[in-house]
């Protein structure tokens, strides 16, 4: 250290009081005995990214000293609060605290001796989950946005979602959630790829016509994306299967072709307390909304009954522009993420509705049904009907 | 008049409209003024009388099942919805 650091340091000690490890923890433990509503103290670590990731004291929040300046106001908007620094050794922090100073800020104080001292002195330290280069560059793009974050992009990570079809719906939602990183992703589809698939089912490609859809998929995931795992059920959902099946998933996305399907999956996602994104498309035209149980309505609360075949042509019977379900797929697929991080409003009781001719989205609003045979007071969602023998013939 | 807009599958009972006038003042006007003119949409809307189970009608945005079914007040400038179930997804 030369002299016109010595100096730095020799003014920084003046101005800036310092606490031992020992006076930071009982202060700390004080806090946490005062309960959540008196917390005066706020903790900061200003070391380099690499050393918070080798450890760090529990409760901190981490703004390097490099970006000190512009990321303090944000991350501690009020300036009467006492705050902690603390960086290896105790000299950073106490430069840290001239700045915070300069700033306005009332009470910054350095932890003398540093996060070296409170570890030498026994006390607790965590090790944050951390992302290998890889996954850092590949969701750079997500950790710069406050709702997401390297905490939300790990939510992500751990997350299950239920694909039911890798068909129109199916197929966007199920590329866009993993390359967002959503860590397994189930696919229930017992149909083969076709060549009339390939308008609107992207995860399938020519050579694969005649494959599993489920296999089809897992494989054009796994290439986009090694942090997720596929897991292909080649089957129908049907009453056997379906708790089974949806009891390993944090979300379900609902893209089928039918209605015997559709209900039979709202009354199991309503027992086994399943969100599901339901989203359905014809033609020009597609709407979607979210069931979350006993939250919103339910699709029995919505539709009580199937309409007649004639009413209710699949794609195979009436048709579908073939960019529709990427829309309807992809709006289902945010939902989704919306549930899986906890934010924003998703769409219960709300049914989005949108006309690719028109260019119109519209919502309206749902509810719940009190009398509702799946999900009112006096509801027995395990022994309802699907409709199974009352509608058209499943189509691809 | 009030607005009433047709979904896709029932366009082919009103001559292929996608939206239409009608002229009432409650929902049973709107339909009946409707029906004179597209008697098939009867038999899809209300095949008893009653409105069907599976046709959700909505004027503006609110489902006529939770305001008051066939006597929902329906002014010129409400947008009365033709909505039944979608099941395509493939």
């Amino acid at each position: 250290m030369g002299d016109a650091s010595r100096e730095i340091m020799r003014q920084a000690r003046r101005q800036v009081p310092e606490w031992t490890p020992s006076q930071v923890h009982e202060a700390l433990a004080d806090q946490h005995e005062a309960g959540p509503d008196q917390q005066e103290i706020v903790l900061v670590d200003v070391r380099e990214k690499h050393e918070w990731n080798e450890g760090h004291v529990p409760g901190a929040i981490h703004v390097p000293r490099g970006f000190l300046e512009l990321q303090i106001e944000e991350a501690v908007p009020d300036k009467s609060k006492t705050i902690v620094l603390y960086c290896a050794g105790g000299v950073r922090s106490l430069i840290a605290g001239t700045t915070l100073q300069q700033m306005g800020y009332k009470t910054p104080i350095s932890m003398s001796g540093g996060f070296g001292q409170w570890k030498a002195n026994g006390y607790p330290f965590v090790q944050p989950r951390t992302m290998s280069e890889a996954q850092s560059k590949r969701y750079s793009r997500h950790v710069l946005i406050p709702e997401v974050g390297e905490a939300g992009q790990f939510k992500l990570l751990d997350s299950r979602v239920l694909l039911i079809g890798a068909g129109g719906l199916g197929s966007p939602a199920a590329y866009y959630l993993a390359a967002a990183g959503v860590g397994t992703i189930g696919i229930i589809d017992a149909d083969v790829v076709e060549e009339s698939n390939l308008q609107r089912q992207i995860l399938h490609n020519t050579k694969r016509v005649g494959q599993y859809k489920a296999e089809s998929a897992r494989e054009t995931i796994e290439a986009l994306n090694p942090d997720v795992k596929v897991i292909p059920y080649i089957e129908r959902l049907d009453e056997t299967n379906v708790a089974r099946i949806i009891a390993d998933y944090d979300v379900i996305l609902d893209g089928t072709d039918n209605f015997p399907t559709r209900y039979l999956l709202n009354d199991a996602a309503i027992i086994a307390n399943k969100p599901v994104v339901h989203g359905s498309v014809f033609r020009f035209e597609g709407q979607l909304t979210v069931f979350k149980p006993h939250e919103g309505p339910c699709y029995r609360c919505l539709y009580p009954e199937p309409p007649p075949p004639e009413l209710a042509p699949s794609c195979a019977e009436a048709g579908v522009l073939g960019v529709l379900p990427g829309i309807i797929g992809l709006l289902q697929a945010i939902e989704t993420m919306k549930l899986l991080l906890g934010i924003g409003d998703p769409l219960v009781g709300r049914l989005q509705t949108y006309d690719g001719l028109a260019g119109e989205f519209s919502e309206l609003r749902l509810y719940r049904d009190p009398q509702c045979p799946a999900c009112g007071e006096h509801a027995h969602p395990e022994n309802l009907p699907t409709y199974a023998e009352f509608c058209a013939v499943p189509a691809r | 008049m009030a607005t009433v807009r047709l979904a896709p599958v029932l366009r082919t009972f009103a001559g292929g409209s996608k939206q239409v006038s009608a002229q009432g003042t409650t929902l049973a006007d709107v339909l009946h003024d409707l029906y004179e003119r597209f008697p098939a949409l009867q038999e899809q809307l209300q095949p008893d009388g009653s409105l069907s189970r599976f046709i959700n009608i909505y004027v503006n945005d609110q489902d006529v099942r939770y305001l008051q079914g066939l006597e929902t007040t329906v002014g010129p400038a409400d947008t009365v919805i033709l909505l039944p179930a979608m099941a395509g997804g493939h």
